[in-house]
C-alpha cells in the first residue's frame, strides 16, 4: 500500500471529503470539501469514488514525496504544481513514480486546489466522513491540518469496481468536457435566494445588499466567509432567538457587514439572514480568495433547483475520453 | 408561508432547508404582510418550554421514522431547521409530509431525561469575568455561585459547535448582556452566562459569554459511545469544586 509524505505541508492543508451529513441534533455540520464539486471531479478522473478523501489546500500548496509511486490528479484551483520540477497540468490523471516529488507553490488562480490520489487517503473515520473539523479538533488526520513530517496512508477501498490500488494508470484516461469546466468556472456574481428573515430588512437594506460589492476578510475560513462592504441596516434589535442555520445562509450582525456561513458552519446562530447562496453556487464560495470582490444576485427558489439539476446532470454526464475529446477539439478548430 | 393547526409555521429558509417554527404568535401578526421592518419583532417566536417540547416531539419522530430525501436536523429553542436534498424533494412536498408528522406529535414518546451533574471550580483563573458578573449583579461571589449551582437546567438543545448546550433558565438575578467584545479563545471546559442561557464550551474557540468557572468533564469527545455528554432534553446540575478536587477529576477524565 503506499504513502504520501508530507514534505511541506502549505499554508493549510487538510483532509477532505463530502463531509457528515445528519448530525446536527450534536451540534455537528456537515464539514467536507470547500470546493466539493472539484474533488468529485478530481476523484473521477482517477476512477475513484467520487466522496474519496483527498488533500484541501489553501492558497498555498504543499510538497509532497510519494515513495511506493501513486496515481494522482489535481483539481480546483492552479498552485502552479510540478511533479520532479516539470509542470504538470490540473484535471489529468497523473503517475508519480516511486520516490517521486510532487511540488505546489501560491495560488495563481482561486483558493483551493485538491490533490486526489487513486484510492483516496486513508484514515479513521469520525462519524463516517474522513472531513478534518479544525474547531473541534475531530476528524481527518489528527483532526488538524498537515505538519511537516506527516505520512498519510493511500487507501484502496475508494476505487469503483473491483480494481486494486496500483502505482499505474486507469486504462482509459478521462478527461472533464468543456460544460463541465464552464461550471468549474470561476465566478464573482454569487446566486442568492432569499432568507428566512429576508422580510425582517428594509428596501434600503436590501438595495444596498445587491447593488454593492462586497470584499472577502481576510479573516474569512471554512466557518465563514466575513464581507467587508457597504453596512447593510439590520432589522431593530440586530439579534434574535437562535434558530438553525443553513449552509450558505447570509447572516448580517450589527455593524451591517456580512458573513457567508460555510462547510465548518456553526448549526445555529442568532443573527438575521438576508439571503441564502444557492445550492448551484456552494462550490465557488470555496474558491473565493481574500480580497476577491464579490456581488449578489437574487434568484427564485424554483430557479435554484434547476439550475442545481443543470449543473448535477451536466456532471453526471460529461466525463469524456480524454483521447477523443482532444479529436473533438482538433476537428472543431478547423 | 402556510400555517397549521397547531401552531407551527414554515418557513423557507434556502433552497435546501425549511424551518419550522413552535410559537404562538400574536393574532394580528399572522398576515401574510411582510413589508417593513415595525413589525418585525414581533413576528418573533418566544423561547418557551412547550414551544421546545414540540421542536423535540418532531425531532424525536423525524429521526424514528426518516423522510427520504432530508439529510440533517438542526434543532433550536422553539425550531427545527429541516435540510433537505432538493433533487430529491420540494419545500412544498416536505411541508406537507412534515403536516403529517405534525398531526402525530402528540402520541411521540420522549425519552426520560437524564440528570447529569457537572462539577465547576468557579472564578479564578477558571472564571475570569465572575468579578463583574457580581458587580453586575450586585451580589458577592458565594452568592453568585451559590445561584448558579442551586438550579436544574434544562438543555433545550444542542448547538454552534459539536457538543455545546443551551441550559436554561438562568436565575433572573443573574442575567447579564454578553461580552462588548467577544473573546477570541475561551478554553474548553469554561462554564458561561450570557443573558438567561448557560452553557459550557466544549472546544477552545472564540465566545462572548461571560465566564464563571470551568468543568475538568469533557464535555465531547470522539472516542466515547456517547459522543456528547449532554443530549437534547437532559436536566443539568453544577456542582461547586476546588482547584484540587479540579485537578483530580481532570486526571481521572483525562
Amino acid at each position: 500500500m503506499g504513502v504520501i509524505q508530507v514534505l511541506e505541508p502549505g499554508l493549510f492543508t487538510t483532509v477532505q471529503d463530502l463531509g457528515r451529513e445528519g448530525f446536527g441534533p450534536m451540534g455537528v455540520s456537515a464539514s467536507g470539501a470547500a470546493d466539493k464539486i472539484s474533488l468529485r471531479m478530481g476523484n473521477r478522473l482517477l476512477a475513484n469514488n467520487q466522496g474519496a478523501p483527498g488533500l484541501e489546500m489553501t492558497l498555498l500548496g504543499g510538497t509532497f514525496a510519494f515513495p511506493d509511486g501513486a496515481v494522482l490528479a489535481l483539481a480546483g484551483s492552479d498552485f502552479g504544481a510540478t511533479l520532479e520540477e516539470r509542470p504538470i497540468e490540473l484535471w489529468r490523471a497523473q503517475v508519480a513514480k516511486p520516490k517521486q516529488v510532487l511540488r505546489l507553490g501560491p495560488t495563481r488562480s482561486g483558493a483551493r486546489c485538491y490533490l486526489c490520489v487513486q484510492g483516496g487517503i486513508e484514515v479513521e473515520p469520525f462519524l463516517g466522513s474522513a472531513s478534518t473539523h479544525i474547531l473541534s479538533g475531530l476528524g481527518g488526520h489528527e483532526g488538524r491540518a498537515l505538519r511537516k513530517g506527516d505520512e498519510l496512508k493511500i487507501g484502496t477501498r475508494y476505487v469503483k469496481g473491483l480494481a486494486p490500488w496500483s502505482a499505474s494508470m486507469p486504462d482509459r484516461e478521462w478527461a472533464l468536457s468543456p460544460r463541465t469546466m464552464e461550471v468549474l468556472e470561476p465566478r464573482k456574481v454569487i446566486r442568492v435566494t432569499d432568507g428566512p428573515q429576508s422580510g425582517w430588512f428594509s428596501e434600503g437594506a436590501k438595495k444596498v445588499f445587491y447593488e454593492s460589492a462586497y470584499r472577502v476578510a481576510e479573516d474569512s475560513n471554512r466557518m465563514g466567509i466575513r464581507l467587508q462592504g457597504a453596512a447593510i441596516s439590520t432589522p431593530a434589535g440586530g439579534e434574535m432567538i437562535s434558530e438553525g442555520v443553513a449552509l450558505g445562509a447570509i447572516q448580517v450582525p450589527e455593524g451591517g457587514q456580512p458573513i457567508i456561513l460555510f462547510v465548518e458552519q456553526q448549526t445555529t446562530g442568532g443573527y438575521p439572514k438576508i439571503a441564502n447562496v444557492i445550492s448551484a453556487d456552494f462550490h465557488r464560495l470555496g474558491q473565493l480568495r481574500p480580497r476577491d470582490e464579490i456581488r449578489f444576485q437574487q434568484v427564485e427558489p424554483l430557479g435554484a433547483r434547476s439550475m442545481l439539476a443543470f449543473q448535477e446532470m451536466v456532471l453526471e454526464n460529461d466525463l469524456r475520453d480524454r483521447r477523443s475529446l482532444e479529436n473533438e477539439k482538433r476537428f472543431l478548430k478547423r | 408561508m402556510a400555517m397549521t393547526g397547531r401552531s407551527a409555521r414554515f418557513q423557507f429558509a434556502s433552497d435546501h432547508s425549511l424551518l419550522v417554527y413552535f410559537d404562538s404568535l400574536p393574532k394580528e401578526d399572522r398576515s401574510p404582510n411582510r413589508v417593513g421592518t415595525s413589525s418585525a419583532r414581533s413576528r418573533e417566536s418566544q423561547i418557551t418550554r412547550e414551544a421546545n417540547e414540540q421542536v423535540r416531539r418532531l425531532l424525536e419522530l423525524l429521526q424514528q421514522a426518516p423522510v427520504e430525501g432530508v439529510c440533517n436536523l438542526h434543532p433550536a429553542y422553539c425550531s427545527l431547521l429541516v435540510k433537505f436534498d432538493p433533487l430529491k424533494l420540494r419545500h412544498e412536498e416536505l411541508e406537507e409530509v412534515l403536516r403529517k408528522y405534525l398531526d402525530r406529535l402528540p402520541e411521540v414518546e420522549l425519552p426520560e431525561p437524564r440528570l447529569v451533574e457537572i462539577p465547576v471550580c468557579y472564578g479564578g483563573e477558571f472564571g475570569p469575568d465572575l468579578p463583574d458578573v457580581c458587580a453586575l449583579c450586585g451580589m458577592t461571589m458565594a452568592q453568585v455561585i451559590e445561584l448558579h449551582s442551586s438550579r436544574e437546567y434544562f438543555v433545550y438543545f444542542l448547538g454552534f459547535v459539536p457538543g455545546f448546550a443551551y441550559l436554561g433558565e438562568l436565575p433572573k438575578e443573574l442575567v447579564t448582556p454578553r461580552l462588548a467584545v467577544p473573546r477570541k479563545r475561551v478554553p474548553a471546559g469554561s462554564v458561561g452566562i450570557a443573558a438567561n442561557q448557560t452553557g459550557v464550551y466544549p472546544f477552545a474557540t472564540p465566545g462572548g459569554w461571560r465566564l464563571l468557572g470551568r468543568t475538568p468533564m469533557k464535555i465531547f469527545r470522539a472516542n466515547r459511545k456517547e459522543l456528547s455528554l449532554l443530549t437534547i432534553g437532559d436536566r443539568v446540575r453544577f456542582t461547586p469544586t476546588d482547584p484540587k478536587q479540579f485537578a483530580a477529576l481532570e486526571k481521572t477524565w483525562a
